[in-house]
């Protein structure tokens, strides 16, 4: 699994990788974590507020900052596909 | 094991820095004293003056934005089939609640660009944004003076538009080629509140905001006035119809709003005088019963705590290095008064366009540009020219110049930077000649 978490550098894009990391790591699953910081990859997702969280290419949310329970829920859903 | 130099370059360049500047400073010297002294004091003044009543209401009605103003329904007024009419306008002023956080300025931006309605209102979304966000708005009007803050936001707003509408013309058969990629609008969230709900929710917190800050006006016999004498009976009031939302719509429990309006009594009784403690004492509680709530209340919570969190220290550095520089309104900073009153002093066109470019290429951490235009009037700077540097400043700096030319090209940033100079110039001058 491939995680990507996309913004440019602000304060609550840093807080979302941090709790992304900690999220994949209570879980204990392999996966590639990414920060995107180029605008231009950004909105190639369609994104348009960040923070965003890309898994498997695929947009899970924008805009928002959840807490690690509710990434750990996201991921764990993505597990199971 | 080899070190990565590029990882702790930065590191050893701070360290080497603070080493020498503690080693060969003149400390002796009764300026640079002078000068250190004039950063506490103002530290301290806003620390006084600013921060209860002012910047932690401010940070709490971001908080409620951020969470509770539906973000996406302001988006398809930017798609590439929009009105355009509609897009120039709503681009203008929807950065009061888009641009609250300064990372959502340039992916919009980009955004709006590439899958939206194009160059014109991705401009004017660019150049507006930064400066008419709540927070930018509320401390300009607190610290520089409401007249300040009104030009700046109209300011922005109007000539936020005419810079979309050139950037559109001149650049109509480049943008007629690339359009076609429509937006994917992100599907609207459903509503959780009637509007009406939300608007008596917000009126009541910028009405605790606005007359907790009332300032005692020069003319005794006015409406000011009297709203004056009776500026902490109507923060009362528009706290209780706040508590009253946030009963009934917000699922906060009667009898904590209770037990903090009981606390506050009691604080008030035991302390008569003191309003700023008793706001104190409410904001606390407010925050208490907020984060401790499972829900929209403790979204509202953690988003106002971020924004804390993000802009305090910046903001505290940013009084500090403008204190040290320039000093209070009344003293001395390292930088002389001569100076900056040789630049941008009074209202020449000079002056004016000294500022706009110095605006546009210094880099302002969120809301920074405040405490140092306060400095630069302070030591002389003419109205025209602090309304110049105030538009030019958080619309482009030079590190975001670099983001917006790999998004729109050389060319066309040349010519958005240029407009930008332009515009605050004329701003800034027509402003100083009342």
């Amino acid at each position: 699994m491939k995680l990507k978490v996309l913004g440019p550098g602000c304060a609550r894009c840093r807080e979302l990788f941090e709790r992304t990391q900690k999220a994949v790591s209570e879980l204990g699953i392999e996966c590639e974590l990414e920060k995107v910081e180029d605008i231009n990859q950004i909105t190639s997702y369609g994104v348009l507020f960040t923070p965003a969280l890309v898994i498997d290419e695929q947009l899970k949310f924008s805009g928002k900052l959840p807490s690690v329970e509710e990434l750990k829920s996201l991921i764990q859903e993505k597990v199971k596909e | 094991m080899s070190l990565d130099w590029k990882k702790e370059s930065k590191p050893l360049i701070v360290i080497a820095s603070v080493f020498l500047i503690l080693y060969f400073a003149p400390f002796e010297s009764s300026r640079i004293r002078s000068s250190v002294m004039e950063s506490l004091y103002l530290a301290q003044w806003y620390a006084r003056e600013h921060v209860i009543l002012c910047l932690i209401p401010a940070f709490f009605i971001a908080g409620a934005i951020a969470v509770f103003i539906n973000q996406s329904a302001v988006i398809k007024y930017f798609g590439a089939k929009a009105n355009k009419f509609l897009s120039y306008g709503v681009a203008s002023v929807s950065g009061s609640i888009l641009a609250v956080c300064s990372c959502t300025v340039l992916p919009l931006f980009a955004g709006i660009y590439r899958m939206g309605a194009g160059i014109g209102p991705a401009s004017a979304f660019l150049y507006a944004g930064p400066a008419v966000n709540v927070l930018a708005v509320i401390l300009t009007a607190r610290i520089l003076g409401v007249e300040l803050g009104i030009a700046r936001a109209i300011g922005a707003i109007i000539f936020s538009i005419v810079i979309g509408l050139l950037m559109q013309i001149f650049f109509n058969k480049e943008e007629k080629e690339k359009a076609g990629s429509g937006m994917a609008v992100p599907g609207a969230e459903e509503e959780t509140r009637p509007l009406w709900q939300n608007l008596i929710y917000f009126a009541s917190m910028v009405g605790i905001l606005v007359f907790a800050n009332w300032g005692k006006p020069d003319d005794s016999a006015s409406l000011w006035n009297v709203i004056y004498d009776y500026k902490w009976h109507l923060t009362v009031i528009f706290a209780i119809v706040l508590d009253i939302a946030l009963i009934l719509w917000f699922g906060i429990k009667w009898w904590k709003i209770v037990t903090l309006a009981a606390i506050i009594y009691i604080t008030a009784e035991l302390s008569p005088g003191l309003p700023i403690i008793h706001f104190a004492v409410g904001a606390l509680g407010l925050s208490v019963i907020t984060a401790s709530n499972k829900g929209e209340a403790s979204e509202w919570f953690s988003e106002s705590w971020g924004f804390a969190k993000q802009i305090m220290p910046l903001l505290f550095f940013g009084v500090i290095v403008a204190g040290l520089l320039l000093g209070r309104p009344s003293g001395d900073g390292l930088i002389p008064s001569e100076w900056v009153y040789s630049f941008v002093g009074g209202n020449s066109l000079r002056a004016n366009i000294f500022a706009s470019v110095l605006g546009a290429f210094m880099y302002f951490a969120t809301l920074t540009e405040v405490p140092i235009l306060q400095g630069l009037i302070g030591n002389g700077m003419g109205k025209g020219p602090a309304l110049a540097l105030l538009l030019a400043g958080p619309a482009v700096s030079l590190p975001n110049m670099l983001v917006i030319r790999s998004v729109i090209g050389t060319k066309k940033t040349v010519v958005f930077v240029v407009l930008v100079i332009f515009m605050a110039t004329l701003s800034g001058w027509i402003y100083g000649m009342f």
